[in-house]
């Protein structure tokens, strides 16, 4: 199954009422086939502009994205998406949810409930296909996202903070989550977070972005022995890979602090 | 468990109903408000009596509930889309919005002799009115439900592909289903007060004349009874309604 993603020197700007603001400059990345790259930044720094960048979502940008060579424009049926915002459909069940992607294709509907079933199981739903996101957890909510996405069976599979509005331990904890599935279905995957456990936990590959406009600061690769769990994060040479992409991360998190804060502002 | 508590709660709602009625029936037995102004509860048995043996039970409750469901389908049929293309063209949307709001709180029923003129003194009269009264809830309903569906539910739709009309249909207006019933509930309320004051003005049709007939009368309890029947008819449409949008939109 290929799906290289590459991503050539994005450049992205928005017209606002203050002028226009550069939300990428020159952002350049590759993801091989079956890698998994996080990529981490500060509040703000266009991680989000990146993923709609490269899912097709948002128009008029500077530079390529490449899917096995190939450049795509607009949304692209390899490339999978899972967003930063609550974005289970409220109406429908978890099951449901799952097989919207499989039914708008057309695929008979017991096709459909079986695969949805399965990927119930994989994302550790069992028991809860009939209920509604209203009475879930947000953990549970955002697995029903996740294997929605998958259900589409994409090559790439790109995730926009899914865990950002969960607590540390549900988060280590889904990363275990993830990287099962992952492992499973061996998807080219590129995280965006801001969680540094999460990056360290999980990737092949960690790329740092400076903050305003989001250009690429360093890319830091993760060469912690696979298959990881979450108790990884016990062991120095964790401990170690937090605190270099932490020092990069600093400057640009502080960077972001002033201009956002009002008597930061001085010009 | 759900239906339990939906029977708790009706069960709690015609409590306080037996509460009120008792009250009145207490407050005009003593003698501090006149059984000529407003009937005891106690005499309503017998005032629905009354109307079942004069021919004005079943027909006129019969004929004000396809009046009001023909003017809500109707006032639906063109608000809908009209809210729609108010949301799809957002220029238009901010030119037209507060002009609906601003005429909602016209009093449309004072211009029934215009629409007596028109359509002359008959069913098409009262449908048009309803359906007039009722239309405006609607569209600015189905405009705000469609403005406040979440961007990213859209962009769901979009990273999977779909078509449209398949957006619209799969995504978009089930989103924005509880804003625009909320619309069609609001709709069904002013039609029916629309059609009920137009047949008390013009003594046509089915309770509003009824009303006005007893009153004229001065057969007070058989008035009252009127006004309960076309309480009664709201309540069938608003539970039809509900029914609709939990078939349509289980949460
Ligand atoms: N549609 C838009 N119009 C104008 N400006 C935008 C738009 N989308 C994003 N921006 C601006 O671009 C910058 C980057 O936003 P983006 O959402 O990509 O940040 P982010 O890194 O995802 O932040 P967070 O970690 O808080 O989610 C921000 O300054 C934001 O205000
Ligand atoms: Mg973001």
């Amino acid at each position: 199954m290929p799906g290289a993603l590459v991503v050539e020197n994005i450049s992205k700007r928005f017209a606002t009422s203050a002028g226009a603001l550069a939300a990428l400059e020159g952002v350049s990345l590759a993801v091989p086939q079956g890698r998994f790259v996080s990529i981490i930044g500060p509040s703000g720094c266009g991680k989000s502009t990146l993923f709609g960048v490269v899912g097709g979502l948002v128009p008029d940008y500077e530079g390529r994205v490449l899917i096995d060579g190939a450049p795509v424009h607009g949304t692209h049926d390899d490339i999978g998406m899972v967003f930063q915002e609550e974005s289970t459909f409220p109406w429908l069940t978890v099951l449901e949810n799952i097989m919207f992607p499989l039914d708008a294709r057309g695929m008979a509907r017991n096709e459909c409930r079986e695969r949805a079933e399965r990927l119930v199981h994989l994302v550790g739903l069992d028991g809860f296909g009939n209920s509604y996101p209203a009475e879930l957890s947000g953990g549970m909510r955002q697995r029903t996202a996740i294997a929605r996405t998958l259900a589409a069976e994409p090559k790439i599979l790109l995730m926009d903070e899914p865990f950002a509005a969960l607590d540390e331990q549900t988060r280590l904890l889904l990363g275990d989550k993830l990287l099962q599935i992952w492992r499973e279905l061996a998807q080219t995957t590129l995280l965006i977070t801001h969680s540094i456990t999460e990056a360290v936990q999980l990737s092949d590959e960690v790329v740092v972005m400076t903050y305003r406009p989001g250009r690429i600061k360093r890319v830091i690769p993760i060469d912690l022995p696979r298959p990881r769990s979450s108790e990884i994060v016990e062991s120095a040479a964790f401990g170690r890979l937090v605190g270099t992409i932490w020092h990069d991360l600093r400057e640009e998190a502080l960077r972001g602090l002033a201009q956002t804060e009002p008597q930061g502002v001085s010009h | 468990m759900t239906a339990e508590r939906h029977g708790r709660a009706v069960a709690a709602g015609l409590v306080g109903l037996a509460a009120v009625a008792a009250l009145l029936e207490f407050v005009i037995r003593a003698g501090l408000v006149s059984p000529l102004i407003v009937a005891p509860p106690s005499s309503l048995p017998q005032a629905f009596a009354l109307l079942a043996r004069e021919g004005y039970l079943v027909a006129p409750f019969l004929i004000t509930m396809a009046q009001a469901f023909a003017a809500t389908a109707l006032a639906a049929a063109v608000g809908v889309p009209l809210g729609f293309i108010l949301w799809r063209r957002p220029l238009l949307g901010r030119a037209y919005e507060p002009w609906l709001g601003a005429a909602f709180a016209a009093p449309l029923i004072l211009l029934y002799p215009l629409f007596l003129v028109i359509f002359g003194r008959g069913y098409a009269t009262t449908v048009v009115v309803g359906a007039l009264a009722a239309f405006i809830p609607i569209v600015l309903q189905t405009r705000a439900g469609l403005l406040g569906v979440p961007p990213v539910l859209i962009n769901v739709g979009r990273s999977f592909h779909l078509s449209e009309p398949r957006l619209l249909w799969k995504i978009i207006f089930p989103a924005a289903a509880p804003a625009i019933f909320t619309g069609l509930r609001l709709a069904l309320i002013y039609a029916l007060v629309n059609i009920i004051g137009i047949e008390f003005l013009i003594d046509f049709g089915g309770l509003g004349r009824v009303v006005s007939q007893m009153y004229f009368q001065y057969q007070i309890p058989a008035m009252y009874a009127a006004i309960v029947l076309i309480v009664i008819v709201s309540l069938v449409f608003l539970s039809l309604l509900q029914r609709l949008e939990t078939w349509w939109r289980p949460r």
